[in-house]
């Protein structure tokens, strides 16, 4: 599993070009600044109130004025800027972040994502993740393909045809990163642009409930160095 | 001039049951423990709290950790309504909904701030377009502008507002360093009642005032006080 998600992790870092503005969710979308190609510099933004976050802090070194949006103790970066939740939300929402990465419950066709509530089960509430989805220039979506309930031990798709979990903003998901494939949301639906060598294009076709196009340029998942 | 320095519980000698607060910082971080621990002493019940979230709860980092910011209102049981963006931290929440002893509205962050900002800087709400098609457009008024559909998200006010400065002067201007400025700026101006604890208190004067970064004619009371947070 960890294997599995550093690979998305080192996938989804190619995507960033030198000089963006990123705000990386908890988890996954965290690791992803550890695998940035050479010469690629990004700015993070932490939504809790700065621009510049430089990544976790060894124990010792904690400063109790600086955690991320997860209550973790962070370093900042020489070039931070640190602000009120209304201009961080400004930053966010007015189009200055380049690229947000989270994770995801359901995608769907529509680049319709659901992430923040299972009714009845989960109520942690949506935090940022409305504001980053809809304000963000590119919303990449990090996460395992499918669904697996350790109970039942089955998987399901969470690529669907259309969500069924409430959304937490409609046709935003840019782009779709897994441990098999990467899938572009067009205009047409998806794309699947990109496949693992574990993979066959029937797994990932098995593995998924929305309708896929094979890109007919489908290459190879890259995560070289 | 009437000087607005206080002692934690003349500050809050007018809360009452069933009042509204405002608390700012985010996960603990950039909130006013002396006077959430002032609130506990007092004994008040059955409030409605804005806030990011619901702090944190007893043992987050260690296992000898107090509950932090509101998460010391919720340990209490004194709040009935937690107006916020995320309460998955805090594992109350989520128990007094289930026990149906509390009520949460979940409001996206970046509307939060802007609600309680709109409220402090008389604006009548402001038009965002986080929410809509979501679950957090029910009951909101829908706005097209040239061909984009925003929601309204009005104002927010409070009774009290509670915040934590870093440093702030005797006439309530004040700074919040790093990463606790959150929802202080917001909040300060707010509420019929706006109190800051600071841990460092000057004359006015006495700093350069470009050190401050909130004006004091918004703030109503000044607590002097607060510790900075031991890891």
């Amino acid at each position: 599993m960890a294997d599995l998600k550093t690979r998305i992790a080192k996938r989804c870092a190619k995507e960033f070009k030198d000089g963006y503005v990123a705000n990386l969710g908890i988890g996954l979308p965290t690791m992803v600044s550890s695998f940035l190609p050479e010469g690629v510099h990004i700015t993070i933004q932490s939504e809790n109130g700065f621009t510049g976050l430089e990544g976790s802090v060894e124990r010792g070194d904690e400063n109790v004025e600086i955690i991320n949006a997860g209550g973790g103790y962070v370093k900042a970066s020489p070039r931070v800027n640190y602000f009120d939740s209304a201009t961080s939300f400004g930053i966010i929402r007015g189009g200055h972040v380049d690229a947000t990465v989270l994770g995801a419950m359901q995608v769907d066709e529509q680049g319709n994502l659901a992430n923040w509530i299972i009714p009845g089960k989960m109520y942690a509430g949506m935090g940022g993740a409305m504001d980053l989805v809809v304000g963000a220039k590119e919303v990449i979506i990090t996460m395992l393909h499918q669904q697996f309930n350790k109970k039942t031990g089955v998987s399901k798709p969470k690529i669907l045809k259309e969500c069924n979990l409430p959304v937490t903003a409609l046709g935003v998901v840019d782009l779709i990163i897994t441990e098999m494939c990467v899938i572009k949301v067009t205009d047409e639906g998806l794309l699947l642009t990109e496949l693992h060598h574990d993979f066959t294009v029937e797994d990932v076709v098995a593995a998924t409930e929305a309708h896929l196009t094979v890109s007919p340029d489908l290459k190879p998942y890259d995560i070289s160095e | 001039m009437t000087m607005k320095i206080r002692t934690a519980q003349e500050a809050i000698a007018g809360l009452k049951d069933g009042m509204t607060i405002m608390v700012a910082g985010f996960l603990g971080t950039g909130s006013p423990e002396i006077l959430m621990d002032a609130i506990l002493e007092k004994g008040v019940k059955h409030l409605t709290v804005i806030g990011n979230d619901g702090g944190l709860p007893r043992g987050w980092y260690n296992e000898y950790d107090t509950p932090r910011g509101i998460g010391k209102l919720l340990d209490a049981g004194a709040v009935d309504h937690i107006i916020a963006s995320h309460v998955g931290v805090n594992p109350l929440i989520g128990k007094g909904i289930i026990a149906g002893t509390m009520e949460c509205t979940l409001v996206p962050q970046g509307s939060l701030a802007e609600k309680i900002r709109a409220d402090n800087f008389g604006l009548g709400g402001v038009l965002t377009p986080t929410g809509v098609g979501t679950l957090a457009a029910e009951g909101k008024m829908q706005i097209e502008i040239d061909g984009k559909m925003y929601l309204l998200e009005k104002p927010l006010h409070a009774d009290y507002s509670f915040c934590r400065a870093s440093i702030c002067d005797d006439f309530g201007n004040f700074l919040c360093n790093k990463a606790t400025k959150n929802y202080n700026y917001l909040m300060a101006g707010a509420a019929d009642h706006n109190i800051v604890a600071t841990e460092r208190l000057v004359k006015a004067g006495e700093l350069d005032p470009d050190t401050f970064q909130h004006s004091g004619v918004l703030v109503d009371m000044i607590v002097e006080g607060e510790k900075p947070w031991q890891i």
